[in-house]
């Protein structure tokens, strides 16, 4: 090696973006618990798919770990108590999408020693595929990343696709957040238990771990624990925005380019997050549920940022409280500062989904409204857009409000809002607000077209 | 000077051959339409709007001149217009009740709390899209006028406390307002629907009074005050069933403590109750 890797081509993809990454704010702090919130708000719909349908009742007492909610459907996931507590009401909360949703709302007793009394012994080796899919879904696994996906669907591809690679996704490219690093370098054994399961339900023949090369530390910790008998490998990646994208990374790592309206599965990989297979690897031996997870709690208007093991539903207000949120806090966003979304209220709770809570300050220059200018066909925006699309196309499609021929003509539907044209766009121009917009739009119309 | 003939010539036999062949296109491929659609489209008023349920005024004339739709349906026109049309064609004039666009919010920034400042794009579409927007009840109108913006018959106005007011006489029906909402608070309404739920709130009583002084708190006296069956409280709010309509009075909105059922007279005015709670202030609500 030496000095011939300086000639050696890091894996990346095309295009994308080179944020400044402010991880060095929690990425030494190691995760650590907080107190209980008073109450607990669980969102009946915090996966994609089917919401889960309750099977407490107002006033049960419940344990920590007992499931509460029941899958509805296959593309579905339970929920189980993330706290020893009594059930106050089953009402609508916010959330950070907007409209409110029917969630669990759980009294949590000071007094209880919240140990998880949901024991259930299984020797993981005696298990086959489909019972790992279905103790996958029991465990109430969603994608822990951010997308929220049921974990157990991806093992199930559609009937004629075989997975041939398990994915890893260890890149974490949002700035700020340092939950998966933390992870990979605290849980690395219940990560590779997690990855053997993941092998195991979907048959693949190996795995590979895609880590940004600003986690080397967590490269060299992996390698060391891997033994070589395992089909498993951990390779670094560029650092690059959005290189945690699963299209973006399945192209980093094995130069396979994913079909326009694919899924991963076309190309024979599934991707998994450390996250989501950690808490596989730590949940499924003892058969308990998702209860809590780790979330980064960092920005500049944060007191003492750091890495949590946060139970589910606990209200960002209370876990805020916990880590200093000052005066000068202006925005909080749940998820990274990229793709995630600042939320208008403090009563929304932490979900499955949320990797990561980010207060930014008041006089942050990032947040004041800049003045939009016209397209000045730099195509800026073009050499950054990760999946090829025209966004000052599709900019001043929009502004036309011609949100149809947006979807049938420009591919629409294959942006992700990865937010890369509106950070490089020297106009300012709000390019990403503009396609969700008009996807929103695009939802609308269809929906009313189905009922009418 | 033979090449000159033979050029001349050939253009003028070619120039017969192809005019034989479009005489004859005409006579084989001739499509009869009846003279009277141009004539009942000039009578339209091409607003192309889609109220009357067709495509735009071409269709409408189609079917108009089929029989198939009588004339009143087409709201846009004055009645002497579409008189005008019923005679043409010597057809009845036929019922069509004009239909306007409602809204279902009356939380202006005077009476509304908010929640958040939002500070993103000027857009209500763009704010729903970041956590539901700033206001702190979840259904409200965000007021920043993507349905004033997008009515083409300049029908929708925003009033200084960033609520849209719909002009009656100028609402056309054509539902743009309906899809541009991001929270689907407007909805096509007979005219003479004139009791009308001016929320969407959907949270308990207390914890929604938190959220607008003029919510909807499902305490129930209107529909004890109107006959039976016209208002339901259905999941924390009044629901007016217009199957009943013939049955509405202005008696249903008096005791609504705080003026969110109200009754439109029919020059567009918005009537509260008499015990609605008052508001004085002129100014937007602060920050909670």
């Amino acid at each position: 090696m030496g000095l011939l890797s300086i000639f050696k081509r890091r894996r990346t993809f095309d295009h994308g973006i080179y944020p400044v990454e402010h991880k060095e704010l929690t990425a030494d702090r190691p995760i650590r618990r907080l107190p209980f919130a008073p109450e607990l708000v669980i969102p009946l719909a915090q996966h994609k798919g089917a919401p889960a349908i309750p099977l407490v009742s107002v006033g049960q007492e419940v344990v920590r770990g007992e499931p509460i909610a029941r899958a509805d459907g296959f593309v579905s996931v339970p929920m189980h108590a993330p706290a020893t507590g009594v059930i106050r009401a089953i009402a609508l909360s916010p959330t950070a999408d907007g409209p409110k949703t029917q969630a669990i709302f759980l009294k949590v007793y000071e007094a209880a020693s919240q140990e998880v009394l949901y024991d259930l012994e299984r020797d993981l080796d005696a298990m086959g595929p489909d019972e790992i899919v279905a103790a996958v879904q029991d465990a109430g696994l969603v994608g822990l990343g951010g997308a929220a996906f049921p974990s157990h669907v991806k093992m199930r591809p559609p009937s004629g696709r075989v997975i041939e690679t398990v994915i890893v996704n260890g890149c974490e490219c949002e700035p700020y957040l340092t939950c998966d690093h933390r992870i990979m370098l605290e849980q690395t054994d219940a990560l590779i238990r997690g990855i053997r399961l993941a092998l195991k339900a979907t048959g693949a023949k190996q795995a590979i771990i895609g880590v940004e090369d600003n986690k080397l530390d967590a490269v060299a910790h992996l390698r060391a624990r891997l033994s070589k008998d395992l089909p498993i490998s951990a390779e670094a990646v560029e650092t690059k925005y959005p290189q945690g994208a699963e299209k973006m990374l399945i192209k980093s790592l094995l130069g396979k380019e994913v079909p326009v309206g694919g899924l991963p599965a076309d190309v024979g990989v599934a991707v998994y997050n450390v996250g989501t297979l950690a808490q596989m690897g730590d949940l499924l031996p003892q058969g308990r549920g998702l209860i809590e997870r780790v979330v980064t709690v960092s920005g500049p208007a944060v007191d003492h940022p750091g890495n949590f093991l946060v139970p589910i539903g606990t209200p960002l207000r209370f876990l805020l409280e916990q880590v200093g949120l000052g005066d000068r806090a202006g925005e909080v966003i749940l998820g990274g500062p990229m793709m995630g979304m600042a939320v208008a209220s403090l009563d929304v709770p932490v979900t499955k989904a949320v990797s990561g809570v980010v207060a930014l300050e008041r006089e942050d220059p990032d947040l004041a409204r800049r003045k939009v200018y016209p397209c000045i066909k730099c195509a800026e925006c073009l050499k950054a857009c990760p999946v090829s699309l025209n966004p000052s196309m599709l900019g001043e499609l929009a502004l036309a409000r011609q949100y149809e021929r947006m979807a049938d003509a420009f591919h629409l539907d294959q942006c992700f809002e990865c937010g890369c044209c509106a950070y490089v766009c020297p106009s300012n121009i709000p390019l990403t607000q503009y396609f969700r917009i008009a996807k929103s739009i695009n939802r609308d119309q269809k929906r009313l077209k189905g009922n009418g | 000077m033979a090449t000159i003939f033979t050029a001349v010539g050939f253009m003028a036999a070619l120039g017969l051959l192809l005019a034989l062949i479009l005489v004859l296109a005409n006579r084989r491929l001739y499509v009869y339409e009846d003279p009277r659609i141009d004539q009942v489209e000039e009578l339209l008023p091409r607003a192309n709007c889609g109220a009357c349920g067709t495509a735009g005024c071409r269709p409408f004339a189609e079917m108009l001149v089929k029989g198939e739709i009588a004339p009143g349906r087409c709201t846009v026109n004055s009645k002497a217009m579409n008189q005008v049309i019923a005679d043409f064609l010597g057809v009845e004039l036929g019922a069509g009740e004009k239909r306007v666009a409602r809204l279902a919010c009356a939380g202006g920034s005077h009476v509304a709390y908010l929640r958040a400042v939002y500070g993103g794009m000027e857009s209500c579409r763009a704010a729903a899209l970041v956590s539901g927007g700033g206001k702190g009840c979840s259904w409200g109108c965000l007021g920043m006028g993507d349905c004033a913006e997008v009515c083409e018959f300049d029908a929708i106005r925003l009033d200084r406390h960033g609520l849209p007011v719909v002009d009656e006489d100028k609402c056309t029906a054509c539902g743009d307002c309906v899809t541009v909402c991001p929270k689907g608070l407007f909805s096509l309404h007979p005219v003479s629907h004139r009791l009308w739920v001016a929320c969407k709130n959907l949270d308990p009583g207390d914890e929604a009074e938190h959220q607008c002084e003029v919510v909807c708190t499902a305490c129930g006296r209107c529909a004890q005050d109107s006959p039976e069956g016209l208002i339901r409280i259905q999941n924390n709010l009044a629901t007016v069933d217009y199957a009943k309509n013939d049955l509405a009075s202005k008696v249903a909105i008096e005791r609504c403590p705080t003026g969110s059922i109200v009754w439109i007279e029919s020059d567009g005015r918005i009537v509260k109750g008499r015990d609605a709670r008052k508001v004085v202030r002129k100014g937007a609500l602060p920050l909670t």
